[in-house]
C-alpha cells in the first residue's frame, strides 16, 4: 500500500509538471526518469543482491552508448577496406599477447616467468602499435569533418541495446577477474580507474566513434516530429484532441520512447524478481549476508560475484545504449562519473537496496529531483538576494552558484538517508 | 655533447616535473593512507577535501594579494596556507562530528563507510563550487622560474633548454618538509605513537587505555592539513580546478594502494611510483632519442608509448599489476 | 573476602547465557588459575571479570569496590590489566614503544617500571629496538606480559598465555608469573595446560559448562583423584 503510494506520488510529481509548465519537459523528466531507473535497478543487482561496490558506472554507461553508433549508424565508405580489418588485426594480436601472457603466468616458474611475461608483453605492444597506428591514421583521414570513423552496421538501433549490455558484460568480466574476491574497497577503486579509462578512450579514439567530435543522427527507434507533423492524417488526428501539431509530434515522439523504456523496465523487474526469488537468488543473498558461511558451505563466492558483476553491469550497458538512442547523438565528453555513478548510487540507496522496486522508485524521484532541484535553487538564491542591491558582488555570485547547489542537495539527501532511514524508501523484504 | 643534452632534456621534461607531482601525488596517498590506518576505510571524499582546502587557500590568497601583502619572490598563497589548513580542519572535525562518528559507534562494515564518504564528497564537491566555481584558477605569483629555459642555453652553451619553476621546487621542499614533520610526530611524539598503535591493533589500544576519538580526531586534522598542502601544491605547479581535484583520487588511491593501505612510507614510495611512470609513458622520447642515437637513426615517430589522455590508465595498470600479484602492497600494508 | 571477588556472574554475549553463577576471586600475591574442558566458559568467565561481556546477574568487587558498572578501559584505570590470547602485542611498533603504549595512561616516570620489566625478561632489552611483530611466539608473549605490567597493575589477567609456545619456553613463561606474583601482584590466568599451571596456582576454580565444578587449592585440586580422572586424564 505505502509501496504503490510512493509510486503514486512520483507520478504525481510529473503530472504537476506537466500541467504547470509543459507536457513536452515531464516527459522529458519521465523518459530519463525510467532510464535511470534502469540503472539503479542494475547497481542494485550487484550492490543490493551482491555487496559488490561497483564506482565505475559511468564506464559501463558509455560503453553501452557506443553500441548504437557500431550498430546502427550507417558504415562509413571504404573505412574498413582503408584501415578497419588492420585495426582488428592489432586488437586480436593486443589480445593474443595478454592471453599468451596469462598462460605464461600460469605455466612457467622462478624468472623464466617473469622474463617471459615481460617480453611477450612489451612486443606484444610493439607489433600492436605498429599495425594500429598507420590504420587509425589511414581511418581518421577519410572525410574527417563528418565522419573519419568506421561507422557502424546500419542495423535496427533497437539492437544495440542488448549490444551495449554485452560491451558492458565483456568489460565486467575482465575487471571483475582481476578485482573480485579481494576487499571492497579494491573493487570500488578498479572500478573507479575503468570507468575513467573507458571515457578517456572514447574521447580519444576518434576511429571508433569520433571522440569528442561526437556522432550525431544516430538513427531512431520512433517515427521523426517532422514525418508526422507532414503525415495529415496525425495532423487531423492532433486537431481532434484540440493540439497544435508541433506539440503534438513532440509530446507523441516521447510518449512512444517511454513506452519502449517502460517494455524494457518491466521486463527487467519481472526478469530479477525471478531471480531474486530463485534458489539462484536466495543462495546469492546468503553470499552477501555472511560470505565465510557461504563458503565453508562449499559455494564458490568469487565465481557467484563474477556473475552478478556482469549481469549488473550489463544492464547499466543496456541502458547507455538507451540513452543514446534517446539523444539520437553519443558525445563522450558529457560523461561526468559525479552524474553517471555517484548520483545512481544515490537512487539505489535512497530508493532501498536490496528492493527492486525501491530501485526503480529512487532511479525516478532522484531523477525528478536533479532536474527540479537547479530551478529551485535558483528561485532559492532570488529570494535570498531580493533584498539586496542590484549590481552587488555578492549577488552576483549567490545567484550563479545556485547552479552548483544539486550536488550538494544529493550529498545531503543521501548522507541523510543513509543515517536515518539505512533500508531506503522501500525496504528489503 | 648529445649526451648532455639528452640528459638535459630528459630532466627537463621527465624528471623535474615527475618529482614534483610525485611529492603532490605522495602527500595526498599519506592522506589516504593515514584514514586507512585509524578509520579502516578508503575516504573518496579526499580528492574533494584537497579541493576544498585550496579553496580556502584561494581566496585567503586574494584577501592577502588584495590588502597587499605578499611573501616576495615567494607565492602568497604559502603565506595564506597555514590559515587554510586551520579552516580545513575544522571542516574535517564538522564532518567527523556530524556524520562519521554515527558510524563509528555502530562499527558499520567499512564499505557503508566509503558509500558515507561518497555522499560527503559529493556535500564537499557542492562546497567547493560554491565558493570559487568551476573555471580553471591560476594563483601562482611571484617568481616563475629558479632556472630559466633561455638563461640555461646561453650559460653552458647547450642546445636543450632546462626550465626549473619555482613551484616545482617549492613543491618539493614543502614536500620533504611535510613529510618530516609528519615521522617525526609518528614516531616520536606519545599522540603520535597512539595513533599508529591504534592503526596496529585498535583492541589492545583500548586495553592500553588510548581515547579512540582523540586518535582519530588527530587523523582527521593531519588528514585535513596534508590534503590541503598536496592541493595547494599542485594547484601552483598545474593550476586549480574542482574537477581535476577529484580526477586525482585515481593517482591518489593508486599510490596508497600499490604502497601498501596504512603504510606511510609505502605512500610515498607509491606516489613517486605512479607519477614517474605516468610521465615516463606519456613522454615522447623522439627527442631524447634523436641526441642519443647515431645520425641518420633517428626515429620518425614521437616514440611515445601512450598519449596523455591516458595518463589515468598508466596508475590503473600499475595498480592492477600491484592487486593481482601483490595484494598488501609493496610495503605490507593491513589490507587484503 | 578476596581483592578481586566475582561472585554469581551469570551472562553471555547473545540470548543463552555461558556462565552460570560463576564464582572466581584471588588474593593479593595470589595466583589463581582458570581450567576446564574446552567450551567450559573460561575464557568467557575471565572476560566478564574484565566487563567484556555483560552480566544479566552476580557482582564484581576489586578491593572492596564495586566495578561491575565499569568499562574496561575503567578497570584498566582502576588496576586490573589484561592480556589478550592473540593479537596482544601492536606488531609495527618496536618493543620499547609497545611497552610505553602500555604506560600510556602513566603521566610519572615510567624508565623505572621498564626496567623491572627488562628485569623480569632480559630477552626484551636486547631485542628493544626490534618491530614486536618480528619476533618469535614466546618473545610476544613475554612483550605482552610486559606491556600489561607496564600499567603497573594490582591484577594480572593473562588468556591463556602459553598457548602455542614451546614446553620450555612455557616453564619459563610460568618462572616469570610466579616472580611477578611475588611482588604483590594477583594473577588471574587461564590455561590449557592444566596440570602444569595448577601446581603453580595458589587457587584453582574449575568449571564445566559455565559452572563451577571443583574449588581449592592448586595442590589439592591436583591431589583430588575425581579432577584427575577427569580433566587431567589419569
Amino acid at each position: 500500500m505505502r509501496n504503490i503510494a510512493l509510486f503514486a506520488a512520483v507520478g504525481l510529481l510529473v503530472a504537476v509538471e506537466g500541467f504547470t509548465g509543459s507536457w513536452n519537459t515531464a516527459l522529458g523528466i519521465l523518459n530519463m526518469g525510467l532510464i535511470s531507473a534502469i540503472l539503479a535497478l542494475g547497481v542494485n543487482m550487484q550492490w543490493g543482491y551482491a555487496g559488490l561496490f561497483n564506482v565505475g558506472v559511468v564506464g559501463f554507461v558509455a560503453l553501452g552508448g557506443l553500441a548504437p553508433v557500431l550498430i546502427s549508424t550507417p558504415p562509413v565508405e571504404g573505412a574498413m577496406a582503408a584501415g578497419g580489418w588492420r585495426i582488428l588485426l592489432a586488437m586480436i594480436v593486443g589480445i593474443a599477447s595478454i592471453g599468451l601472457a596469462i598462460a605464461i603466468n600460469r605455466r612457467a616458474a622462478g624468472r623464466l616467468r617473469v622474463l617471459g611475461i615481460l617480453a611477450v608483453l612489451i612486443g606484444g605492444f610493439f607489433v600492436y602499435r605498429a599495425i594500429f597506428d598507420p590504420a587509425v591514421a589511414a581511418v581518421e583521414a577519410i572525410n574527417p569533418a563528418r565522419e573519419g570513423n568506421l561507422g557502424g552496421l546500419g542495423l535496427p538501433v533497437l539492437l544495440a541495446w542488448p549490444v551495449g549490455g554485452l560491451f558492458a558484460a565483456a568489460a565486467a568480466w575482465v575487471i571483475g577477474k582481476t578485482a573480485l574476491g579481494l576487499r571492497s574497497d579494491y573493487l570500488a577503486i578498479a572500478t573507479l580507474g575503468i570507468g575513467e579509462i573507458i571515457i578517456a578512450v572514447m574521447k580519444n579514439e576518434d576511429w571508433l566513434a569520433r571522440g569528442v567530435k561526437n556522432v550525431v543522427n544516430i538513427p531512431r527507434p520512433v517515427p521523426y516530429e517532422v514525418e508526422l507533423q507532414a503525415d495529415p492524417g496525425f495532423v487531423e488526428r492532433a486537431a481532434g484532441f484540440g493540439i497544435d501539431p508541433v506539440t503534438a509530434s513532440t509530446v507523441f515522439v516521447k510518449l512512444l520512447y517511454a513506452g519502449l523504456f517502460l517494455a524494457v523496465l518491466l521486463a527487467l523487474i519481472w526478469l530479477s524478481e525471478k531471480a531474486l526469488n530463485s534458489p539462484w537468488g536466495r543462495m546469492m543473498r546468503a553470499i552477501r549476508d555472511n560470505e565465510v558461511a557461504a563458503e565453508a558451505m562449499g559455494k564458490n563466492v568469487t565465481a557467484r560475484h563474477l556473475q552478478i558483476f556482469i549481469l549488473g553491469s550489463a544492464v547499466c550497458g543496456m541502458a547507455g545504449a538507451m540513452i543514446v538512442t534517446l539523444d539520437s547523438q553519443l558525445t563522450p565528453g558529457t560523461y561526468n562519473p559525479l552524474r553517471f555513478t555517484f548520483l545512481i548510487w544515490v537512487m539505489v540507496i535512497v530508493g532501498g537496496s536490496g528492493n527492486n522496486w525501491g530501485a526503480v522508485l529512487g532511479g525516478m524521484l532522484i531523477w525528478y529531483l536533479w532536474i527540479k532541484v537547479e530551478p529551485w535553487g535558483n528561485a532559492l538564491m532570488d529570494l535570498v538576494t531580493s533584498g539586496m542591491a542590484d549590481g552587488s558582488a555578492l549577488k552576483a555570485h549567490l545567484q550563479a552558484s545556485a547552479a552548483h547547489m544539486r550536488l550538494m542537495t544529493m550529498g545531503i539527501v543521501l548522507l541523510l538517508v543513509l543515517r536515518f532511514a539505512p533500508r531506503g524508501l522501500i525496504p528489503e523484504k | 655533447m648529445d649526451l648532455v643534452n639528452a640528459l638535459v632534456a630528459l630532466a627537463n621534461f621527465v624528471l623535474i616535473p615527475a618529482t614534483a607531482y610525485g611529492a603532490q601525488l605522495a602527500l595526498g596517498a599519506l592522506g589516504v593512507t593515514l584514514i586507512y590506518g585509524i578509520l579502516r576505510f578508503s575516504n573518496f571524499a579526499h580528492g574533494d577535501t584537497m579541493a576544498l582546502g585550496t579553496a580556502f587557500t584561494i581566496l585567503l590568497t586574494w584577501g592577502l594579494q588584495g590588502l597587499g601583502i605578499s611573501l616576495g619572490p615567494l607565492p602568497t598563497a604559502l603565506l595564506a596556507l597555514p590559515f587554510a589548513i586551520a579552516l580545513t580542519g575544522l571542516v574535517m572535525l564538522a564532518t567527523d562530528r556530524s556524520v562519521y562518528r554515527f558510524y563509528r559507534k555502530k562499527k558499520a562494515a567499512p564499505v557503508i563507510l566509503v558509500i558515507v564518504s561518497m555522499g560527503v564528497m559529493f556535500v564537499m564537491n557542492g562546497i567547493t563550487r560554491f565558493l570559487i566555481g568551476v573555471d580553471e584558477i591560476r594563483f601562482a605569483d611571484g617568481e616563475r622560474f629558479l632556472i630559466n629555459a633561455r638563461a640555461f642555453k646561453e650559460a653552458t652553451g647547450l642546445e636543450e633548454g632546462l626550465a626549473l619553476r619555482s613551484t616545482q621546487v617549492l613543491t618539493v621542499v614543502t614536500a620533504v618538509a611535510v613529510v618530516a614533520l609528519l615521522f617525526w610526530f609518528l614516531n616520536n611524539t606519545r599522540t603520535g605513537k597512539s595513533m599508529r598503535a591504534f592503526s596496529d591493533n585498535e583492541d589492545l589500544a583500548l586495553l592500553s587505555g588510548i581515547n579512540p576519538e582523540r586518535v582519530v580526531m588527530y587523523a582527521w586534522l593531519i588528514a585535513g592539513a596534508l590534503a590541503t598542502t598536496a592541493g595547494v601544491l599542485y594547484g601552483l605547479d598545474k593550476s586549480f580546478k574542482a574537477f581535476t581535484y577529484f580526477q586525482l583520487l585515481l593517482p591518489i588511491f593508486a599510490s596508497a594502494i600499490v604502497g601498501g593501505l596504512g603504510s606511510p612510507l609505502g605512500a610515498i614510495a607509491g606516489g613517486f611510483l605512479i607519477a614517474y611512470s605516468e610521465v615516463a609513458f606519456t613522454y615522447a622520447f623522439k627527442k631524447v632519442l634523436t641526441y642519443l642515437l647515431p645520425d641518420g637513426m633517428a626515429p620518425e615517430g614521437l616514440v611515445q608509448l601512450l598519449s596523455t589522455d591516458y595518463k589515468f590508465a598508466v596508475s590503473f595498470a600499475i595498480l592492477i599489476i600491484v592487486l593481482l600479484f601483490k595484494p598488501t602492497g609493496l610495503f605490507k600494508g593491513k589490507a587484503v | 573476602m578476596s581483592y578481586l571477588s566475582a561472585e554469581a556472574m551469570t551472562g553471555g554475549y547473545g540470548a543463552a547465557d555461558i556462565l552460570h553463577e560463576c564464582t572466581i576471586g584471588v588474593d593479593k600475591g595470589e595466583i589463581a588459575v582458570i581450567v576446564g574442558p574446552n567450551g567450559a566458559g573460561k575464557s568467557t568467565a575471565m572476560k566478564a571479570v574484565f566487563g567484556m561481556l555483560n552480566l544479566r546477574k552476580g557482582r564484581v568487587t576489586l578491593g572492596g569496590d564495586d566495578i561491575t558498572a565499569l568499562s574496561p578501559q575503567d578497570r584498566v584505570a582502576k588496576g586490573m590489566a589484561f592480556v589478550p590470547q592473540t593479537n596482544n602485542v601492536f606488531p609495527t611498533m618496536t618493543v620499547e614503544e609497545n611497552l610505553e603504549m602500555g604506560a600510556f595512561l602513566r603521566r610519572d616516570d615510567i624508565r623505572r617500571t621498564m626496567d623491572q620489566v627488562y628485569g623480569l625478561f632480559p630477552i626484551l632489552k636486547d631485542k628493544r629496538r626490534q618491530n614486536a611483530g618480528e619476533l618469535s611466539g614466546g618473545q610476544r608473549q613475554q612483550v605482552a606480559v610486559g606491556r600489561a605490567l607496564m600499567t603497573e597493575p594490582q591484577l594480572l589477567m593473562l588468556d591463556e598465555p602459553t598457548a602455542g609456545v614451546s614446553p620450555i619456553v612455557m616453564d619459563e613463561l610460568f618462572d616469570r608469573i610466579i616472580e611477578v606474583a611475588r611482588t604483590g601482584i594477583s594473577i588471574l590466568m587461564v590455561e590449557q595446560n592444566a596440570r602444569q599451571a595448577l601446581e603453580i596456582a595458589d587457587k584453582g576454580y574449575v568449571l564445566v559448562q559455565g559452572r563451577n565444578a571443583y574449588t581449592d587449592t592448586g595442590a589439592a585440586l591436583l591431589a583430588d583423584p575425581e579432577v584427575r580422572r577427569t580433566f587431567l586424564g589419569g
